[in-house]
């Protein structure tokens, strides 16, 4: 075992090499390790606010979705509201038309009742009119008289 | 195996092993490669392992190579599991810097010194667990003579690099504490100002102590647990049922291994922040 310059050597060569790791392995490694610690913590963090977003979100979600099923509640309810004011109004307007059309109908009724009467009227008096004429004519016979009578009877009745 | 005289004897192959390959000067002048355990000392300090000198950087460059294609490539949402293993380490570098330095004491030098530290005292270790043969052999054959790989068996590199602790410790000291409380550290404790000589010494010796029982412990160690392994290489050469011993031998001394390896290498680690932590703390 004899104690020689390799002593200095290997003095010298750890230094070297110290100097080395300080400079240029050192910093890389522990820059990219750093480096990844931080994303790891960025990327927890960012995990977290978008729980805490998405929470936010459902709680919106759900009032929203309250607020519409009330809305929707309520617009069923106006809408049936107006249906049924609707109908009603329906109801009214064909009852008054219904009375109207009745009373025009009955109006007209009279009306050919009453061009009825008067057509009679005026072809009864024709006929005794042409009966008188006819009696006239032929002079008075008891016999010929009866079938006469008879005869503006049925015409008459015919009209 | 290249015994000392040709002849294969466990000594010369203890020795064989236990033998770096040296470069240095000749007590005559001339450079050169040293050929055997006595030619090497008696170059003194004027020499170089080679062996240890190129396995600790390559395993360094090797760990730093790693580190560096992890860095490049690094991807945050699909990591390999090589990057989440060296992630595991970066983070306990730093965890073992944040957990010894108090909050006031900012220094960025510790983390990546750590880090560089443990896996590079790992690493040269980790060579302890290839079989002792098959490298120095593969060399043999390739004409280098010796080839010690485990770099943390050679007692320059654990000193060498306790050595570069202790500067490092003595430099934030200075820088930290500066000249003045950093000396009255040294000289006003525990005994007050009437014992200073007496105080110095002590100082002095419990300063001294911190590079050379954190060098020596690592060095201790490995030398040990690789001369264990040596060890049971040699029954390979007695008969088939001492042979099928040391293998079972090798096979549990290298599981125990692992252990030993990893906590030296984390011990070392953890030793040098406590170390540079008190450098920084004001008494």
């Amino acid at each position: 075992m004899n104690i020689n310059a390799t002593l200095i050597g290997q003095t010298l060569s750890f230094f070297l090499f110290v100097w080395f790791c300080k400079k240029y392995v050192w910093p890389p490694m522990v820059n990219a390790m750093q480096e990844r610690q931080n994303q790891i913590a960025d990327g927890l963090a960012a995990a977290e606010k978008g729980q805490q977003a998405q929470e936010v979100a459902e709680k919106e979600a759900a009032q929203l979705i309250s607020e519409a099923k009330s809305q929707a509640a309520e617009i069923i309810a106006s809408a049936e509201k107006r249906g049924s004011s609707v109908v009603e109004e329906a109801k009214t307007a064909a009852t008054s038309e219904k009375e109207r059309i009745i009373a025009s109908a009955q109006a007209e009724v009279e009306q050919d009742v009453h061009t009825a009467r008067e057509g009679l009227r005026t072809q009864v008096s024709s006929i005794a009119v042409a009966a008188a004429s006819k009696i006239v004519d032929k002079e008075i016979d008891e016999s010929a008289h009866a079938g006469l009578i008879e005869d503006l009877v049925q015409q008459l009745k015919a009209g | 195996m290249a015994a000392e005289n040709g002849e294969l004897t466990s000594a010369g192959y203890i020795n064989h092993h236990l033998t770096n390959l040296t470069y240095g000067r000749f007590p005559d002048g001339s450079w050169g490669f040293a050929h055997g355990a006595q030619e090497a000392a008696s170059m003194g300090f004027m020499a170089i392992h080679v062996d240890s000198m190129v396995w600790s950087l390559g395993l360094g460059m090797i760990m730093f190579i790693v580190f560096r294609s992890i860095a490049k490539g690094f991807s945050a949402d699909k990591p390999s599991k090589l990057q989440c293993f060296i992630e595991t380490l970066f983070d306990v570098a730093q965890d073992s810097k944040d957990s010894t330095f108090t909050k006031q004491a900012k220094n960025e030098w510790i983390a990546p010194m750590a880090l560089t530290v443990f896996v590079w005292v790992f690493f040269m270790n980790l060579m302890d667990l290839i079989p002792v043969d098959w490298i120095p052999e593969l060399f043999v054959a390739m004409g280098v003579e010796y080839m010690k790989i485990v770099p943390s068996t050679d007692v320059n590199i654990a000193l060498g690099t306790a050595l570069a602790v202790f500067i490092m410790i003595i430099y934030y000291s200075l820088k930290v504490k500066g000249p003045v409380e950093f000396t009255k550290e040294l000289t006003l404790q525990p005994f007050g100002k009437w014992m200073i000589p007496f105080n110095f010494l002590l100082e002095t010796v419990a300063l001294l102590a911190k590079p050379l029982s954190l060098g020596l412990r690592l060095f201790g160690n490995m030398y040990a647990g690789e001369l264990i392994f040596i060890l049971i290489a040699t029954m390979y050469s007695a008969g088939y049922f001492i042979g099928a011993l040391g293998g079972v031998a090798q096979l549990g001394w290298a599981i125990f291994h692992i252990l030993v390896i990893t906590l030296q290498a984390y011990i070392f680690m953890m030793l040098t922040i406590v170390y540079l932590s008190q450098a920084h703390e004001h008494h």
